[in-house]
């Protein structure tokens, strides 16, 4: 026990030194972009004179020296003050939280349904390889993974909100109706339906893939026969000797994506008009909100270096053999 | 064409007339006084979403639609471009036309229950305005006093007259600000920034951010028995193609400017719980064009310029590009805007003129057929510009001018075109009205300003067209402003300081139950205290 302790703790100091350097280089590739906010607020205003600009860029702080403002902002970064936004006159952190309910759920349950549907149709495909089942869900699969996200997401609403009338195209709440409780909460979750649906058909054909093929390689191993020739049940058979030992190649793509769950997806959100964190990043971008941006890359950061020290450790749970070691 | 048009506009401006007319004494007749009957909910489409909502410090177009529900001007102004009363209940200008009186209404009241006074008004056009918003700066600060009379008459002296000083009263160019919430406070850092107060119709409730914008009725109106809807949701919806389908839906009731991409148009003009008007623009008359910067080898010499006007269909560009929506401009100023002047010299659709002129001016074609090489930066706007970019390319190609397209977003674009580092660009601008407010700023020597955006960017210079600008700006004479800016217009267009495109036109779609949306020139900006919803 003392050596995960061990192993943690110094995990956790290289992560601050990590993120550290991530926020400077943060710093300077958002500000390599050219133009700024005050020249973004000029041409939306569709009239400008000279002082409008000067009057902007000071109250940015845009007039002081690039390495003047890389010390203040590094000086707030450590205090884990994540700056303001002058643009949207709100501090980040709180504009982050805002958003963070609207991407966790959508992100949160698309991964987890597709990682469990992954699992299971990957698993199913491999150990009926060859069959009209393995290829339907090959087909699916692939199509689903190779056809753009947005696009998937507009057929949906064509179908399904707009000729069956079945559910709501985009929002996450049916606005002006003034639900309470039970009624709010199933008003949010149908208006999730839509949008959990087309970001899961893109993860679960990913985890489709990896476990057919890992389970494939793992499948006829000297290990899977003895276990057969022991006369153990087969799904005993596939869930506990063939997948645990095919399981590792997911768990690392999870891991991996787990870690961009909070950055959401900007198409996603885009298209069903849902207010997160992937629709703030990107309008940041456009309109160079530097401290928002900057706030939304320090948080993602964080979040994958926390996933990456999570999936080492499940690592050595699911197989022993793996140690940590510091 | 253009007649007809004309005819149209007046007839309907016409119909206008009658139905203001008509409106108090329908009060008295029963049956139709029960239409304009209290209640309704109207979703109205906002996009981009503003970044905050005063008006005062921000003027951006989805603000201005917003906040104008919030926030009033002391008038607003007609399909005809004739100032209206709005908090100004009256108002004189003296025969020199130096100063302007106003008496404005006696029991309106901020949001916060404190009485709107003159000195509201002196505050916000000497202090505010003065150091927030751009326009009004330029306005303003040719006023050489602003002062109250008393509680509710405001006087304007100003150093010289100045023509189109009424339509800074517009609620988007000078909307009054509540002098006890900001007098003696950083206005832009104000903590009251965050839930604005205005005299207008509808409060500000509840801005769900990314998601929608909450505004109820003012109970306490100053307009007694208005508004009639009981609030209104503006919903940020940032895809085009999910607007469309909100707008099939019928879960929006409103959308305006470009909301809806042209090339939806068509399919959503035949729905049939929608109506599309391109009324209610008047004030605003966006001009598109190619912009020209004049500083840059070929694009110095007015030949080439010239023969770009005679490559480029513009007929083309409205009916294929646009679908239908605006005119082919003929010249720097918007027909629908005061002192347009149609006896200008004609560039018709015509590539061997191009090709002519291209010659004379020394442009021969080189053996892969190619006389000169520009590039073009297109404008970051939405899939139309990009479309037209095209456009502009081929038809140029077809001239023996090679075309290069350049892409970038919104930032990099004011910071290129603005910094002058482009050959090409497209631009749109609006012209409130009044050529001095809106036209003289492109093309005037003067306002050559590296590093702001929308100033003479082109650096085109003429002593000629500066005077002629500074002398109708210095007048209230209709007829004589008149002469000076066709004189001006004329030069211009042979000129061609840049290549005009249409004289553009925003389709708004309003759900049919909903009445009375577009009454102005300024039409979804306006306070909406006389729309209502029709039940069945």
């Amino acid at each position: 026990m003392p050596r995960i302790a061990l192993f943690i703790s110094q995990r956790l100091v290289k992560a601050v030194f990590v993120i550290l350097a991530i926020a400077v280089f943060n710093f300077f590739l958002v500000h390599a972009a050219p133009g700024d906010p005050a020249a973004v607020m000029a041409g939306e205003a569709g009239a400008a004179d000279a002082k409008f600009v000067e009057q902007l860029r000071q109250q940015f702080g845009l007039d002081r020296p690039l390495y003047e403002q890389l010390g203040t902002y590094m000086s707030k970064v450590v205090q884990a003050d994540l700056g303001y936004s002058y643009r949207q006159q709100r501090p980040v952190f709180d504009l982050l939280m805002d958003r963070l309910p609207v991407t966790l759920s959508l992100t949160l349950t698309a991964f987890v349904l597709a990682l469990l549907g992954g699992i299971a149709l990957g698993t199913l495909a491999a150990m009926r390889a060859g069959t009209w089942s393995d290829t339907a869900i090959t087909v699916v699969g692939l199509t689903a993974y190779a056809t753009p996200i947005f696009w998937i997401g507009l057929m949906l609403i064509l179908l399904f909100s707009v000729n069956l009338g079945w559910l709501p195209a985009f929002g996450t709440e049916s606005i002006g109706a003034g639900y309470t409780g039970w009624d709010a909460f199933l008003d949010r979750a149908r208006h999730l339906v839509l949008p959990v649906t087309t970001l899961g058909l893109f993860y679960m054909a990913v985890y489709t893939r990896l476990t057919r093929a890992s389970i494939l390689e793992v499948r006829d191993m000297d290990f899977v026969k003895t276990a057969r020739a022991k006369g153990l049940p087969e799904w005993r058979i596939v869930s506990v000797h063939i997948l645990r030992n095919a399981i590792l190649p997911v768990i690392t793509v999870a891991g991996f994506q787990a870690g961009h769950l909070i950055g959401g997806s900007i198409l996603i959100e885009t298209v069903f008009a849902l207010p997160g964190i992937g629709r703030l990043a990107f309008e940041a971008v456009l309109q160079r909100d530097y401290q928002v941006l900057l706030g939304i890359f320090l948080l993602t950061s964080v979040v994958v270096v926390v996933f990456n020290l999570l999936t080492d450790l499940i690592y050595s749970l699911v197989d022993p053999r793996i140690e940590v070691a510091p | 064409m253009s007649n007809r048009l004309r005819h149209f506009r007046q007839t309907l401006t016409a119909a206008a007339l009658a139905a203001a007319l008509a409106a108090p004494l329908a009060l008295t007749v029963p049956g139709v006084a029960a239409a304009q009957e209290r209640g309704g909910t109207m979703n109205i489409i906002v996009q981009p979403e503003p970044p905050i909502l005063v008006l005062g410090l921000n003027q951006q177009g989805p603000t201005q639609t917003v906040a104008g529900k919030i926030y009033q001007g002391l008038l607003t102004f007609g399909f005809d471009l004739k100032p209206q009363p709005e908090l100004a209940e009256s108002w004189e200008v003296s025969p020199d036309g130096k100063v302007y009186t106003f008496k404005l209404v006696k029991n309106a009241k901020w949001h916060d229950g404190k009485p709107f006074t003159a000195h509201d008004v002196v505050f916000s056009t000497s202090k505010l305005l003065m150091e927030t918003h751009p326009r009004a700066r330029a306005t303003f600060s040719k006023c050489e006093k602003i002062e109250a009379l008393d509680d509710y008459t405001v006087q304007f002296t100003l150093k010289e007259p100045f023509g189109p000083f009424l339509q800074a009263f517009e609620v988007s160019s000078a909307p009054m600000m509540p002098k006890h919430i900001y007098e003696g406070t950083d206005f832009k850092a104000n903590p009251a920034n965050a839930t604005p107060i205005g005299t207008g119709p509808f409060k500000f409730k509840e801005w769900n951010k990314g998601s929608y914008i909450h505004l109820v009725r003012n109970d306490e109106y100053w307009k007694a028995g208005k508004p009639y809807l009981d609030d209104i949701y503006f919903r940020v919806i940032p895809d085009a193609a999910s607007r469309a389908v909100a707008v099939e839906q019928g879960t929006v009731q409103q959308t305006q400017f470009n909301d809806i991409e042209t090339f939806d148009v068509p399919r959503l003009k035949g729905l049939p719980n929608v109506e599309m008007t391109t009324k209610g623009y008047e004030f605003f008359a966006p001009l598109s064009w190619i912009e020209i910067n004049t500083r840059n080898k070929p694009l110095d010499d007015k030949r080439f310029r010239q023969a770009m006007m005679h490559a480029i269909d513009r007929k083309f560009i409205r009916d294929k590009i646009w679908f239908g929506l605006g005119r082919p401009a003929t010249g720097p100023v918007n027909s629908v805007t005061r002192f347009f002047e149609p006896n200008v010299k004609k560039y018709d659709f015509d590539p061997k003129k191009a090709e002519a002129l291209l010659e004379e001016a020394g442009y021969k074609k080189g053996a892969d057929g190619t006389r000169a090489k520009v590039r073009l930066l297109v404008m970051p706007y939405g899939e139309t510009w990009t479309r037209l970019g095209e456009y502009v390319k081929q038809a140029m190609k077809r001239v023996g001018v090679d075309v290069t397209l350049e892409t970038t977003d919104a930032a990099g674009w004011v910071n290129r075109v603005s910094n002058w580092d482009y050959d090409l660009s497209f631009n749109f601008v609006y012209q409130y009205g009044d050529p001095a407010l809106g036209v003289t700023r492109t093309y005037v020597s003067d306002n050559i300003r590296k590093g702001v955006m929308f100033s003479n960017t082109m650096g085109y210079s003429n002593p000629e067209v500066d005077k002629l600008f500074a002398q109708a700006a210095q007048t209230n004479k209709d007829e004589e402003r008149q002469q000076l800016y066709s004189a001006a217009q004329k030069i211009l267009v042979e000129d061609v300081p840049v290549a005009w495109l249409l004289e553009m036109e925003f389709p708004t779609f309003v759900d049919k139950r909903f009445k009375n949306a577009v009454t102005t020139a300024i039409g979804v900006n306006e306070s909406y205290d006389s729309v209502y919803m029709v039940k069945k």
